[in-house]
C-alpha cells in the first residue's frame, strides 16, 4: 500500500480508521496498534487465554464488545429437554462448560446450547447484525475472514492474540499487501459463490494470497447475495490470505436493516451514509489484480489434499508430471491423473460449516433433493448453521424434504467440517462436502474430501457419485 | 514470560514437502483441552503412528537417522487453521526453530509469539539444506536471531524477521506489557470513537 497517496483502498481506509498508535520509525519498527471493535470466540481457542488473564491479574477490557458461542466440539444430536445436548465425549463437555465458566466470571454474554441465538460463530455474528461495515473483527478461528462480506476487516488470530484483545481490545499488526481479485460478468445457471472461490483459489494456490488482503469486486460479487458473499470471503484464507473484502452496497444494508444489533432510527440513517464511504476510491492502486470472468466458472470439485486442488465438474484430475506432492495427493484420495473427476464414487455427504449452512445453501440443496432419496448405502447429513437457520429451515419445510429424501437432519455446529464431535468418516471413505478444507484425515482420520457447493452435494447424496449438476433436469 | 531467544546449534529433521497444514501438525481431534501443554504425544499424530498407534516407520519424526531442534519444511508451511496449538505441539516436542521457503501468516504470527523461530530462506538455500541433511544427518547447523544467520558448514545464509517481533524474541517480552504502555492512546482512541458507528456496544442496544 502506498501511505502517501490520497486515493485509498478500501482496505486502506479501515486501517486508517483503527490506528490507535502509527508504526514506530526506531530501529524496533514497532508495529501498528490497532483497534479492535468486535471479538468473537468459542470454546476450542479461549480457555488458555481466559487463563493468561488470570495468570497475569488483568481485567477483560471489553466483554460487551464479545459475541460468545459453542460450536465446534459440541455434539449435534441428542437433544435434551432443556434444550442442551447430551454430550459423549466428557473432554469436550469440559470444553464447553470451561467456556460457560469464564464468559461468567469475565461478565461476557453467551450464546450456550439453550439460546436461541447458538450456532457457528460466523453464522449467528451476522444473524445478530453484530458486524457492521468499517469494523475491524477477529476470532480465534481462520474463518473469521467470512465477515469481510460485510466491508469489515475480519480475520482469524492466535489464542495469544485472543488474550491480547481481550486484554487491550487492541492488536499490534503490520499492514498487508492489497490484491483485488474481479469476476466479472455473470454465473452460469448451477453455479454458485462456492465455486467461485474455489475457481479462484485453484488458480493462485493455496499459498497465493500470503500477505494479502483479499478485495472481490466485480458484477458477479455485486450482484450476489450477502450469503453468497460470506461463501466467498470465508475461503479466503485457504487462498492464504487472512482477510478478505467486499465494499459494502444496498445488499449489504437491506440485509443489516433490523438485525438485532444493528443502529437503530437516527443512528441508522448515520450509520449508512457512513458505510457508504467505504469502498476503494477510483484511483487508488493495489498491490495485484487477478480477474476471472463468472461465465467460464463450471460448478468446482477439489481433487486432493488442499483447496488449491480444484477443476470444474466437467474437467480431468490433471497429470502429476514429476509433482511428487500431486502424486501423494492422487495416491491418498484413490485417484488417478488424467481421467474425469465426474462420477467418483461418494459414500458420504455433509452440507454444512461456516462456508455453507446458511439459508440460502439449505434452500437450493433441498430444491435438488426434492422428490428424490439419497444412494443405496450413502449417509448424508445436513446441519444447520444456527438455531434460526434450523428454525426457518424448518418453518419453510426444508428439513422434511432432507429428511424424507433420507438426510440426517441435525442440530446446529461445525461438526463433521472439522470433525472434533464424533461426526467424521471412516478410514477410506470419500466425503462431497460443502466445508472448507480437504486436507487429509479434516473429517476423520483417512478420511477423502471433495469440496462442492450445496447443491452439488445434494446431487452426489442421490447419485451416489459425483454429477455435474448443470444436466440435472437433464436426467 | 517466555525465556530470551539464544543462539542454538542443532541437527535438523527434514519434511522436506510443501503445504504442511496445521491439521496434519495438530489433528483438530486433539484440541479439546483447556491447557497450552501436554501436546508433544499428539504432533504429526496421524502421520506419525500407524492404525494400531504403533509409530509409522516411514514418518520422518520416526526416522533414526535424524534428530534436533529444527524442522525443515517446503513452501506455505502451517497453513490452514488459526489453532495455536500447532506451535505449542512444535515446541512440546522439542523444536526451537523451522526453517520453510514460507509460511501461511497466522502460523507465523502464533510461532513467533511461542518462542518458536520461523526463519524463511530462499527455496534454493532450503533445497540445499534438504539435500546437505539428507546426505548427512549428523549435520549441525547454527541459528543465531540477533544477525539473522542461519550458519551451515556451506556458509552462512540470511533471514528477514519483522524487528519488534524479533526484539521481543531476544529480550524474552511478550506484546501484551507493550500496548498497556499505551493504554492512555487506546483510552483517548475509545474517547473520540465512542459515538461513530463502529463502536456500537451490544449492551446498549
Amino acid at each position: 500500500m502506498n501511505p502517501h497517496s490520497s486515493a485509498k483502498t478500501l482496505y486502506q481506509k479501515i486501517w486508517d480508521q483503527h490506528v490507535v498508535h502509527p508504526k514506530g520509525e526506531n530501529p524496533e519498527g514497532l508495529p501498528t496498534i490497532l483497534y479492535i471493535d468486535r471479538h468473537l470466540i468459542h470454546e476450542v481457542t479461549s480457555p488458555q487465554a481466559f487463563q493468561g488473564l488470570r495468570d497475569r491479574q488483568l481485567p477483560l477490557r471489553h466483554p460487551e464488545k464479545i459475541i460468545a458461542t459453542m460450536d465446534h466440539s459440541i455434539p449435534t444430536i441428542g437433544k435434551q429437554p432443556d434444550g442442551s445436548l447430551k454430550f459423549t465425549d466428557p473432554q469436550a463437555e469440559a470444553q464447553v462448560n470451561a467456556l460457560s465458566k469464564n464468559c461468567q466470571e469475565f461478565g461476557i454474554t453467551l450464546h450456550d446450547l439453550t439460546s436461541d441465538y447458538q450456532g457457528i460463530i460466523h453464522v449467528i455474528a451476522p444473524e445478530l447484525g453484530a458486524i457492521h461495515p468499517g469494523m475491524t473483527v477477529v476470532c480465534g478461528d481462520s474463518h473469521t475472514s467470512t465477515h469481510g462480506a460485510f466491508g469489515a476487516l475480519a480475520h482469524g488470530i492466535g489464542t495469544s492474540e485472543v488474550e491480547h484483545v481481550f486484554a487491550t481490545q487492541c492488536l499490534l499488526q503490520n499492514p498487508s499487501k492489497s490484491m483485488e481479485i474481479r469476476i466479472d460478468g455473470k454465473l452460469a445457471s448451477g453455479v454458485t459463490a462456492k465455486d467461485i472461490i474455489l475457481a479462484v483459489i485453484a488458480k493462485i494456490g493455496v499459498g497465493g494470497g500470503t500477505g494479502y488482503v483479499f478485495e472481490y469486486t466485480g458484477s458477479a460479487i455485486q450482484n450476489m447475495s450477502m450469503e453468497g458473499r460470506m461463501t466467498v470471503c470465508n475461503m479466503s484464507i485457504e487462498g492464504g490470505a487472512r482477510a478478505g473484502l467486499i465494499a459494502p452496497d444496498d445488499i449489504t444494508f437491506a440485509y443489516l436493516k433490523d438485525k438485532p444489533f444493528s443502529p437503530k432510527g437516527a443512528e441508522w440513517d448515520k450509520a449508512v451514509s457512513f458505510w457508504k464511504t467505504l469502498k476503494t476510491d477510483p484511483n487508488a492502486v493495489y498491490d495485484k489484480t487477478i480477474v476471472l470472468k463468472a461465465e467460464e466458472i463450471e460448478p468446482m470439485v477439489t481433487y486432493g489434499t488442499n483447496p488449491g486442488m480444484a477443476v470444474g465438474i466437467s474437467q480431468c484430475i490433471p497429470p502429476t508430471n514429476s509433482d511428487s506432492e500431486l502424486a501423494e495427493a492422487l495416491n491418498y484420495m484413490q485417484l488417478s491423473p488424467d481421467t474425469p473427476i465426474a462420477n467418483t464414487p461418494i459414500d458420504v455427504v455433509f452440507i454444512g460449516s461456516c462456508t455453507n449452512s446458511r439459508m440460502e445453501d439449505l434452500r437450493i440443496a433441498a430444491k435438488l433433493a426434492k422428490g428424490h432419496h439419497v444412494a443405496e448405502n450413502m449417509r448424508a447429513l445436513v446441519v444447520p448453521g444456527s438455531q434460526e437457520v434450523k428454525k426457518q429451515a424448518e418453518a419453510e419445510g426444508l428439513s422434511q424434504i432432507f429428511i424424507d429424501a433420507g438426510f440426517e437432519w441435525r442440530e446446529p455446529g461445525c461438526s463433521m467440517c472439522i470433525a472434533m464431535n464424533g461426526d467424521q468418516l471412516e478410514p477410506g471413505q470419500a466425503c462431497a462436502s460443502t466445508s472448507n478444507r480437504n486436507f487429509k484425515g479434516r473429517q476423520g482420520q483417512g478420511g477423502r474430501t471433495f469440496l462442492v457447493s450445496p447443491p452439488m452435494a445434494a446431487a452426489a447424496a442421490i447419485k451416489g457419485y459425483l454429477t455435474d449438476i448443470r444436466y440435472w433436469n437433464q436426467n | 514470560m517466555p525465556q530470551p531467544f539464544m543462539t542454538f546449534t542443532s541437527r535438523c529433521v527434514p519434511l522436506n514437502e510443501e503445504n504442511i497444514d496445521t491439521d496434519q501438525i495438530i489433528p483438530a481431534r486433539f484440541l479439546k483441552g483447556t491447557s497450552r501443554t501436554g501436546l508433544r504425544k499428539n504432533l504429526f499424530n496421524d502421520r506419525r503412528y500407524q492404525d494400531d498407534g504403533t509409530p509409522n516407520p516411514a514418518f520422518v519424526l520416526n526416522n533414526p537417522k535424524y534428530a534436533g531442534q529444527i524442522l525443515l519444511s517446503g513452501d506455505n508451511f502451517g497453513c490452514g487453521s488459526s489453532r495455536e496449538h500447532a506451535p505449542w505441539a512444535l515446541t512440546d516436542y522439542g523444536f526451537r526453530a523451522i526453517i520453510a521457503s514460507s509460511f501461511a501468516d497466522i502460523f507465523k504470527n502464533n510461532a513467533l509469539k511461542n518462542n518458536l523461530l520461523p526463519v524463511a530462506l530462499k527455496p534454493n538455500e532450503v533445497k540445499a539444506l534438504f539435500k546437505a541433511v539428507e546426505a548427512n544427518p549428523a549435520l549441525e547447523i547454527t541459528i543465531d536471531l540477533a544477525d539473522q544467520q542461519v550458519l551451515t558448514p556451506q556458509g552462512t545464509l540470511m533471514f528477514d524477521i519483522d524487528p519488534f517481533r524479533k526484539q521481543c524474541l531476544l529480550k524474552g517480552k511478550d506484546d501484551i506489557g507493550y500496548t498497556l504502555g499505551h493504554l492512555n492512546e487506546i483510552e483517548a482512541y475509545e474517547q473520540t470513537h465512542q459515538s461513530t458507528p463502529v463502536s456500537l456496544s451490544l449492551k446498549s442496544q
